[in-house]
């Protein structure tokens, strides 16, 4: 590794055409990715909420649906980002060599890792404020404070494509995000509080639960959903801040390294 | 500014192995530079190094008036670059990927869509503007690609194989294209394997081999220079045996390829006469070109 592969990013305003890009892409499948992205959660939302939850008094202070309802949004918010992060922008990088011609003009590789983040965070966003618009239908939240749920997704998306960018680059192929999901994601979903309140976990869990950026997502979007002020909520988003900015950063001296080979 | 690109002594090795060794080529305004090499000679490499793409480990380089690496993405502004290998947006339709490759050099919808008709004429796409890139034969990719790289007015165009896996007719229009490209006092660097297309096309080339030039000058001179002028391709099943017998007392100089002989001569006469008494062995006589230089100067054997 060189040094002026760890150098730190120069960041521009040349990420907008890239973004434009992925845009323009979207729009021609905009249809069938917006009922993606509301049918996975609602599978399990309401699949769990009513089956899971008329079996379950109650969780954490409200009804199982409500408590699953802001978990589901986190948990939606993170795997828009990470496919996008990472299959998506796998193709763009490595199969249809989208980045290759995009290096060749005045865009550098930084305004590309920071489109690619940027766009897989908007995903994130599109993604979150679907799911929270149907929690709200069904009359799981009823608070004007859930809406901070959207710049909230916003977060999460940034957090999650920038941690998904460091498995691209270090992808040899498409299974290889197999070990990311399974590893990584899948750990989480079931770690963070998405189904269950964290406290139901053994002591050695709840530590590894509380530094993993999908429980601080949580811990915001819980209590928001259900009207009241995030208690400590200035450490979770410096935690999600800090995941995406130190994601950012990884990927980007894996992905200089990579495209000098 | 007459000198469009130069570089001295371009170094850049990979974990040890010098890949470009020594590179130093300085091109003119409207002039069209061939690199020629075997694989693996260090062709897109230093195509990569021009373009700041990549990091040399020594040497200089100076693209339209910008140091390179350092200031490579203002050097860019004004370069255009058509890659070995396919990258057109398959999701975009031809003028989407004109419109969509145009923003990224920070240029207004409005200024390109007003190129947008005349780079189509170029391309010979203006009918097919609306279909999309799955449903263009490779001829009309590379064309569209060519196009691409026009979008932003470049000064000087960097190809990397430009006609590989093209037919006959394709490769004629694409020429065609160059040379009106370089009539326009744009300035092209071009790398190839194919001889004829260099002999075409190029005021000058070099020819690398193992990261090093071996030989640059017109390909006229480097055929005056390095090689006889004529040339007897002598074959048959026996050719070993008779070129065993009798090729050094008729050519200057001689190679055996598998069942092929060929015969480096000045003059052809005396070797005519004699292949014309033995019968059973075919023959063919031209001029020496491009690929006999090449040949002579990077070896017969395979480069994998």
């Amino acid at each position: 590794m060189s040094a002026h592969h760890l150098a730190p990013p120069r960041l521009s305003l040349r990420f907008f055409p890239i973004w434009r890009r992925h845009m323009l892409v979207w729009r021609k499948v905009a249809a069938t990715s917006i009922l993606g992205h509301i049918a996975d959660p609602m599978i399990y939302l309401l699949g769990l909420g009513y089956g899971l939850g008329s079996l379950l008094p109650e969780m954490g202070g409200t009804s199982y649906m409500v408590f699953l309802a802001a978990g589901t949004i986190c948990y939606s918010t993170m795997n828009s980002a990470s496919f996008e992060a990472l299959y998506s922008g796998f193709a763009r990088m490595h199969e249809q060599r989208t980045w290759e011609a995009i290096l060749n003009t005045p865009v550098t590789l930084d305004d590309v890792v920071l489109g690619e983040i940027l766009w897989a965070a908007s995903k994130s966003l599109l993604s979150g404020t679907a799911v929270l618009a149907v929690a709200w239908l069904l009359g799981l939240s009823h608070s004007p404070l859930s809406l901070w749920l959207i710049p909230l997704s916003l977060l999460v998306g940034l957090c999650f494509a920038s941690l998904g960018l460091i498995a691209t680059a270090l992808a040899p192929s498409y299974d290889f995000f197999m070990y990311y999901f399974t590893l990584i994601i899948t750990p989480m979903m079931l770690l963070c509080g998405v189904f269950f309140p964290v406290t139901q976990l053994p002591p050695l869990w709840q530590g590894v639960s509380a530094i993993l950026p999908l429980t601080h997502a949580i811990d915001i979007a819980r209590p928001l959903m259900n009207g009241v002020a995030p208690p400590g909520m200035w450490l979770h988003v410096a935690v999600l801040l800090g995941y995406a900015l130190a994601g950012f950063y990884v990927s980007l001296v894996l992905f200089r390294r990579r495209l000098a080979q | 500014m007459n000198i469009v690109l130069s570089t001295q002594n371009l170094h850049k090795s990979y974990a040890g192995q010098a890949v470009v060794d020594g590179v130093s080529i300085t091109l003119s305004k409207g002039e069209c530079y061939g690199l020629l090499g075997p694989n693996g000679a260090g062709k897109t490499t230093t195509l990569r190094l021009m373009l700041g793409l990549i990091e040399p480990d020594g040497g200089n380089l100076s693209l339209l008036g910008h140091a390179v690496p350092r200031h490579a993405r203002e050097a860019r502004l004004r370069v255009g670059v058509v890659p070995q290998v396919d990258n057109l947006d398959p999701d975009f339709t031809v003028a989407e990927n004109l419109l969509v490759y145009g923003r990224y050099f920070g240029m207004q919808d409005r200024e390109i869509e007003t190129r947008l008709p005349a780079l189509l004429e170029f391309a010979n796409l203006a009918h097919k503007r609306d279909v999309r890139i799955p449903a263009l034969s490779g001829g009309m990719k590379r064309r569209l690609t060519l196009a691409r790289a026009l979008v932003n007015d470049p000064d000087i165009i960097f190809l990397d194989e430009p006609t590989t896996g093209l037919d006959p007719q394709a490769r004629h229009l694409i020429w065609q294209r160059l040379r009106e490209l370089t009539a326009q006092g744009k300035t092209l660097l071009l790398t190839t394997h194919f001889m004829d297309e260099a002999e075409r096309l190029c005021h000058r080339l070099a020819i690398l081999d193992h990261g090093r030039m071996v030989a640059e000058d017109s390909p006229r001179e480097l055929i005056a220079q390095h090689i006889e002028p004529q040339v007897v391709e002598v074959f048959g099943e026996r050719v070993a045996a008779w070129a065993q017998e009798h090729a050094a007392q008729y050519s200057k100089r001689f190679e055996v390829s598998g069942e092929t002989t060929f015969c480096y001569v000045g003059d052809a006469q005396p070797l005519l006469a004699h292949l014309q008494q033995h019968g059973e062995l075919r023959y063919l006589h031209r001029p020496a070109n491009l690929e006999d230089v090449f040949l002579k100067l990077t070896g017969r054997e395979m480069r994998e």
